[in-house]
């Protein structure tokens, strides 16, 4: 499904600032994975997503996704079939657009100059019933009046509402409240399952990082120092992951926003 | 004063093409195209040499032809060649000057009393009617109106959408498979052509062309944009657009108004600027104002306390 082949990526070569932020990076993601990353600040996780979406380009290494290599991809040619989410929920969406407005571009029916049709209108409201926010008799409102939660439902929809072969997650319900949030993660379990997407998802919340998905990836300066799946999995707690953090970094887990419940 | 008015409707309405494409440049993209003044005069003298040299009809196309040309180049220079926005219309807008002298064959100034013009075709063909005197009028009410429908169809489109939504999020544009570089440059050879037309029928107006004939024109669109903006704030697109067609005229009418109150003619440029600072600042210090008062306050407060 996913492979990435010894990617590497340094910021700032040959300067004070200089960042290794991805050190030969190898990880095979096999289809219908729901895979949870954790690690501390730093750690490359987000380095990680923008390397697959194609935000830049690595410095070396391979990245092949369904057997095609997007390694020197363009980001908007990668979208096509990576869907992805930021924790800021204003990143996923136009506020000066009307929600159908979103929705249609997100879709992308039709040509150029195609416009939106009934057929289209149908199928958002079909998308956007089931978030039970009200939102499918919103659809000529602006974008920009909706809540942070809204968008972000609103986001989901439109990352996945043409099946993406792999969805990125980055934390993105970190920045909504606890009750907007578990809203938004149901939401993505069940669209996960139902399309039978291929997943990954950084997550600072320990707790759900062993709950949701099926394997768990721990990453500290630029590599996956631990990835755990199945029988193993189902046994770990919290404590335990503390304690392979120790032993893989070498040093303690000290992040203040990692939460541990 | 009848007179004065239907001046102020024709260079408003003809005007008003190059708000319309500031509205589809500065308020969908996103990107304040300071090109826009020597791109009008482009329009201007690729439209009279076409017309001088006996195609009136040829000199509209031909105009926006080169409009496209002038928008595609300024794009290409900010999203393939990594220069700032602002900086790659002014680049665009100095060479353009040379550009515009050597359209003109050399000549800093082109007359066209004697040439056959779209505004002289129609005027022969309306002449013994009632409204004989009133072809400057139709010549820009079409166009405006034209380029209304156009626009309000255009931005309904996918690729309309796109345009308008890499000036509200680039990011969601490049995550629904659309490189926002593309939409950039269609955006701009849009807008870039339909000031050429205005500044193509301007001068065909005027029978003349100046090479001066676009300075400033970026600022008195902006004006007009933004007057228009007042009268229709919200609104799907017809409606802004409309708006942006109602500011161009409100402004040119306020400009002959004030003529006749005897301001001088050379204050234009400044009254536009004035107007783009006053409606831009606005806004801003009005959202500033609750920090303000409290700074005034929180003085006063002080200052009471001192004294008691």
């Amino acid at each position: 499904m996913l492979e990435l082949d010894h990617i590497s990526k340094t910021f700032n070569p040959g300067t004070v600032n200089e960042k290794r932020a991805l050190h030969e990076l190898t990880l095979r993601v096999k289809n219908g994975d729901f895979i949870s990353i954790i690690g501390a600040n730093g750690a490359g996780k987000s380095t990680l997503f923008n390397a697959i979406a194609g935000s830049f380009f690595t410095d070396s290494g391979r990245i092949t996704l369904g057997g095609t290599d997007i390694t020197l991809q363009p980001e908007h040619v990668r979208a096509k079939v990576i869907g992805r989410l930021f924790q800021d929920p204003m990143r996923g969406t136009a506020p000066g657009m009307t929600i159908e407005e979103n929705l249609a571009l997100a879709a992308g029916r039709g040509g150029w100059l195609g416009r939106i049709t009934k057929a289209d209108r149908a199928l958002f409201r079909d998308k956007l019933a089931p978030l039970g926010m009200g939102l499918e008799d919103r659809m000529q409102h602006p974008v920009g009046l909706l809540s942070g939660g809204q968008r972000q439902a609103l986001s989901l929809m439109m990352a996945t509402i043409n099946t993406p072969k792999l969805l990125l997650l980055d934390e993105h319900t970190a920045a909504l409240d606890p009750a907007t949030a578990e809203k938004v993660l149901n939401l993505t379990k069940q669209i996960v399952k139902d399309d039978k997407l291929t997943c990954l998802m950084i997550t600072h919340n320990m707790q759900s990082a062993l709950e949701l998905g099926n394997r768990t990836l721990m990453m500290d300066q630029g590599r996956i120092i631990f990835d755990v799946e199945g029988e193993a999995r189902a046994k770990l707690t919290v404590p335990d992951l503390l304690v392979l953090f120790r032993e893989a970094a070498g040093r303690n887990l000290d992040n203040d926003r990692m939460m541990l419940s | 004063m009848l007179s004065i008015l239907q001046t102020a409707l024709e260079l408003g309405l003809i005007g008003s093409l190059t708000v319309l494409a500031l509205f589809l440049s500065y308020t969908m993209l996103g990107v304040c195209d300071l090109s826009t003044d020597g791109c009008f005069t482009l329009g201007a003298a690729v439209g009279a040499v076409v017309a001088i040299s006996g195609h009136p009809w040829l000199s509209l196309p031909a105009a926006m032809c080169a409009g496209v040309l002038s928008g595609f180049v300024t794009a290409l220079l900010q999203t393939k060649l990594g220069i700032d926005s602002l900086l790659a219309g002014i680049i665009v807008n100095t060479g353009l000057y040379s550009i515009n002298i050597a359209v003109m064959g050399g000549a800093s100034l082109l007359n066209m009393n004697k040439t056959d013009t779209v505004f002289s075709m129609l005027k022969k063909l309306l002449a013994g009617t009632t409204v004989s005197n009133l072809y400057k009028l139709f010549v820009g009410l079409i166009a405006a109106a034209l380029v209304v429908c156009f626009l309000s169809v255009f931005l309904r489109t996918r690729l309309g959408l796109a345009i308008h939504a890499t000036g509200d999020n680039p990011d969601m544009v490049r995550s629904s498979s659309i490189n926002p570089a593309f939409t950039t440059i269609v955006g701009l050879c849009i807008s870039g052509s339909l000031t050429a037309l205005s500044g193509c029928l301007l001068a065909q107006s005027q029978k003349s062309v100046n090479i001066d004939i676009g300075s400033g024109m970026v600022t008195i669109a902006l004006a007009s944009l933004l007057i228009g903006r007042a009268f229709a704030p919200m609104g799907g697109i017809p409606v802004r657009a409309i708006g942006a067609v109602v500011g161009a005229v409100v402004f040119r009418l306020v400009y002959a108004v004030a003529l006749r109150l005897n301001m001088p003619a050379f204050m234009l440029k400044l009254v536009s600027s004035v107007i783009v600072v006053i409606a831009i600042a606005g806004p801003y210090l009005k959202a500033r104002y609750p920090e303000l008062h409290r700074r005034l306050t929180h003085a006063r407060q002080k200052g009471g306390e001192g004294h008691a």
